[in-house]
């Protein structure tokens, strides 16, 4: 069957590259597919033009479906399209979800987003030593004994011995049949990464907020996990003082107070020095926060420390601000007019969940 | 397990298709295909045709559905469209009792669309009317260029659901009325008098008056449109300036609109139709032993529930198997439904054996609305947990709402409703006596999404040509968003 799908994917492929036809660029959105990581429904991140309509709004919608729960308990994850028979127009279309595995999902991000591989930094490499039961062995526990294995080793000596006849089949192992599982010892060389989470969490940081943080942090998440081995989280949140808390907590906790950027950052400094020597360890630094800081001074002070005891052991210090209608936001500008020379600070302004991705491939675009 | 060979599948049609006959359905000749999955993403972007007119959004359609196969986020199993003879595409990487199962579920899918009400209109030569709308549109691209016409392409896509999805079944009007002009003018009605006394009973000044107001009468009746229309593409391509070929275009997406929109009227009991066959048929006879788990499986994926969504598969088979169990037991009619005792309902079953022929009947006769409405019962909700949601505002999240049957049902049929789509009509075509188009929204409960009215009002002053407008209601209150051709404004409009 020929088909000419191609000009029309091209054409797409085009106005999603930004070629042609801008006028429909403020159409285009990502996520639409949805995938399903354990209990969590995920959108994935591929492009699609949404042409308008007059359509309903997205909040007030009710609808019908099936499951427990009480009254008054919350749905889980947004009912979208769902509702009850979707409108679609296409035809018989049978379709199913079937479950991602973190792999696959950082693989699809990769893809989408055309992220690069990480080249971890060329420092000690860590050997961690690992035994693998791949071997066979002629004597071993009888615990490890290889069932199979020995099986066909019997099945083996009586057919050249003559012994065996398919009338009866009886396979009967004797002592030098046995086999068993032995291990193999293989070295791995392995790069360890600390992802170090900041969030300002004063009063000016809402729900709306803290929801854009947790999208950018799954998908950093899966990114980093992906290309290392063995990654090690750490939360700090801060108002005017910071604190280390649990992923819950991060993601929860609300302050009224107000802000101190900089307490963060001595923060993350001082547990770098503690516990992740440069020379070891890949470290990952993300600060997010809507931009407002306590004073000047402060600023200044958040720069030096910056400069002088993140920066430089860092692979990458990632600062994401987030838009609020609180706050007045300068403190993207203050970094990227005072702070040069140092390729591994990446800052990116995030205004709403539609800009997710495009901050995504900021922070991780550069291959650190 | 070894690839299947086209022979090895379609091997099996002649025996499911017996079995099909055998249990009534009545199909349109099936020509299955075998494809493999790039193929199957073409042709489903291409909604089943393997010919459609040039247009991204089939590329979109294609990048979506085969990156959704290559990440293994969702597999296609079959395709097929509603003509006669019927096309049905299998994926040829699946397993034979895959297959299987697909094929019945394909035959059980024909069956619907040559039988079921809402598809008598569609046409059945489909595949050769989209190749000559693909022609069309080439033709007009070679005329005036691809950006000219897929721009005008995507305006009339943004307007493509202003159709009225239940003309085709019902007549509107009772034919043309004759044009006003021809119609005699209408006198004023005088009371009876003596000629000498008739200056005094009938006084000059009350007939002028009564003129005046016989005139406006005229003149608001030939108002345009006389009723509030439904169908909005219609009025734009009888009443819009239009060049030949936009014209022509604008015809096509509105064709193909009332093509597909049965699809989306029966979508609950087409696929739920479908699902209650390939299970009858795999289970009663198709199925050979050792293919039960794998069976299993598929079907329990295909009426999975999928949290805060209502499976359609689901829904509807269920409910199908519903109406057969209370038509096979006598679970009908005046006694039963006055019937107080709760044992005797549970245990009701007056042996009618109906059930079969019910389920018939329904497929003929209902589309999604009137089968939730005819068939959605408070013990079925009851028995498989249905509860109703909405939108709770002031913690920005949807929530259980009720487990109660009314607002089950009501929540279920409002997104039925128009497809689950705002209805929208044209309701004056000289707004303002200003030739300005001022369309309507029947509120019911949910506004519309201010961002995109503003921009589909903007595609619609492209067709138009002059100022657009629309009146609905925002924060309780009627409001009119206009285009006026450089801004979108919004005014509020005073009660009275």
């Amino acid at each position: 069957m020929l088909l000419h799908i191609d000009n029309d994917h091209n054409r797409f492929r085009q106005i999603i590259k930004g070629k042609i036809k801008e006028n429909l660029r403020k159409y285009i959105s990502r996520g639409e597919m949805v995938g399903r990581k354990g209990k969590d429904l995920i959108s994935i991140p591929l492009p699609q033009i949404d042409l308008p309509r007059f359509q309903f709004g997205d909040n007030g919608r009710g609808g019908a479906s099936q499951g427990d729960g009480e009254p008054g308990d919350p749905l889980g994850g947004d009912p979208g399209d769902g509702g009850a028979g979707e409108a679609g127009n296409q035809p018989g279309q049978h379709l199913r979800e079937v479950e991602l595995t973190l792999e696959e999902l950082a693989e699809i991000l990769g893809d989408e987003l055309e992220l690069p591989n990480i080249q971890p930094k060329g420092k000690k490499e860590i050997i961690s030593k690992k035994d693998r039961y791949t071997g066979i062995s002629r004597v071993g526990p009888e615990s490890l004994r290889h069932f199979k294995r020995t099986f066909r080793e019997a099945l083996k000596r009586q057919i050249v011995s003559g012994q065996f006849t398919y009338e009866r089949p009886h396979i009967v192992p004797i002592r030098e049949d046995y086999r068993y599982r032995s291990w193999k010892t293989t070295k791995l060389p392995e790069s360890n990464a600390v992802i170090i989470y900041m969030m300002d969490v004063s009063g000016s940081m809402w729900d709306e907020q803290k929801h854009i943080v947790r999208l950018e942090t799954f998908w950093i998440d899966t990114w980093l996990h992906f290309q290392y081995k063995g990654v090690i989280t750490r939360y700090l949140i801060h108002d005017a003082q910071a604190g280390e808390v649990d992923r819950d907590t991060f993601f929860s906790v609300r302050e009224n107070g107000g802000t101190v950027i900089s307490s963060a950052y001595e923060l993350c400094a001082k547990i770098m020095q503690e516990n992740y020597p440069a020379e070891e360890w890949n470290v990952y630094a993300f600060h997010f926060s809507d931009g407002d800081n306590w004073s000047r001074e402060d600023n200044k002070l958040c720069a030096e420390i910056l400069r002088e005891k993140i920066l430089p052991k860092v692979n990458l210090f990632g600062y994401g601000q987030v838009e609020s209608t609180y706050g007045s936001g300068e403190f993207i500008d203050f970094l990227d007019e005072n702070i040069t020379g140092f390729d591994n600070l990446v800052l990116s302004y995030i205004p709403d969940k539609d800009s997710i991705y495009d901050s995504i491939k900021d922070f991780l675009g550069k291959g650190k | 397990m070894q690839t299947l060979t086209e022979k090895d599948v379609l091997s099996i049609q002649p025996e499911i298709e017996k079995i099909a006959a055998q249990y009534g359905l009545d199909y349109f000749p099936i020509i299955f295909e075998l494809v493999d999955y790039d193929t199957m993403s073409q042709l489903a972007a291409y909604g089943g045709f393997p010919v459609r007119y040039p247009h991204w959004r089939f590329g979109m359609e294609y990048d979506q559905l085969s990156k959704g196969y290559r990440y293994g986020l969702q597999t296609i199993y079959e395709m097929v469209i509603n003509t006669n003879p019927c096309y049905a595409y299998l994926m040829r990487s699946n397993p034979l009792v895959d297959q299987k199962l697909v094929m019945a579920h394909v035959y059980a899918h024909c069956d619907f669309f040559k039988n079921n009400y809402y598809f008598s209109h569609t046409n059945r030569k489909m595949i050769d009317e989209m190749a000559n709308h693909a022609i069309r549109v080439r033709r007009h691209i070679d005329a005036h260029g691809l950006d000219t016409v897929e721009s005008f392409i995507d305006t009339c896509l943004s307007i493509e659901n202003l159709i009225d999805y239940h003309s085709p079944y019902i007549r509107r009007q009772a034919g043309k009325k004759e044009l006003e002009e021809a119609a005699p003018r209408k006198a004023v009605k005088k009371l009876r008098s003596k000629k000498y006394m008739d200056r005094y009973i009938n006084p000059p000044e009350f007939i002028e008056a009564q003129m005046k107001e016989l005139e406006k009468q005229q003149v608001d009746h030939r108002a345009l449109p006389e009723k509030p229309e439904r169908d909005v593409l219609l009025f734009l391509m009888e009443h819009a300036p239009l060049q030949n070929w936009q014209h022509d275009i604008l015809s096509i997406i509105r064709e193909e609109a009332y093509y597909f929109a049965p699809q989306g009227m029966t979508k609950i009991m087409n696929e739920g139709w479908a699902t209650y066959w390939h299970s009858t048929m795999m289970t009663e006879k198709l199925l050979h032993p050792s293919e039960v788990i794998d069976y299993a499986e598929h079907h329990s994926g295909t009426i999975a529930n999928h949290p805060g969504r209502l499976n359609p598969y689901r829904i509807g088979f269920l409910l199908l198997k519903d109406i057969e169990e209370r038509w096979n037991k006598g679970r009908f009619g005046k006694a039963y439904d006055e019937c107080e005792d709760i044992l005797a309902k549970k245990y009701w079953d007056t042996a009618a054996g109906l059930g079969r022929q019910k389920i018939f009947e329904v497929r003929k006769l209902y589309n999604d609305i009137t089968f939730i409405d005819t068939f959605l019962t408070e013990e079925f909700c009851r028995e498989h947990k249905l509860f109703s949601f909405a939108y709770n505002k002031s913690n920005k999240q949807y929530e259980i709402e009720s487990r109660e049957f009314k607002m089950i049902k009501q929540r279920l049929l409002q997104n039925l409703t128009n497809l689950g789509q705002p209805i929208i009509s044209v309701l004056n075509a000289n707004f303002q006596n200003r030739g300005e188009l001022l369309l309507q929204h029947q509120f019911e409960e949910t506004e519309l999404d201010k961002n995109y009215a503003a921009d589909t009002l903007k595609n619609l002053h492209a067709v138009w040509k002059r100022p657009v407008h629309i009146q609905s209601l925002l924060e309780e209150r009627p409001v009119l968003w206009s285009f006026t051709g450089e801004e979108f404004k919004q005014t509020w409009i005073s009660g009275n």
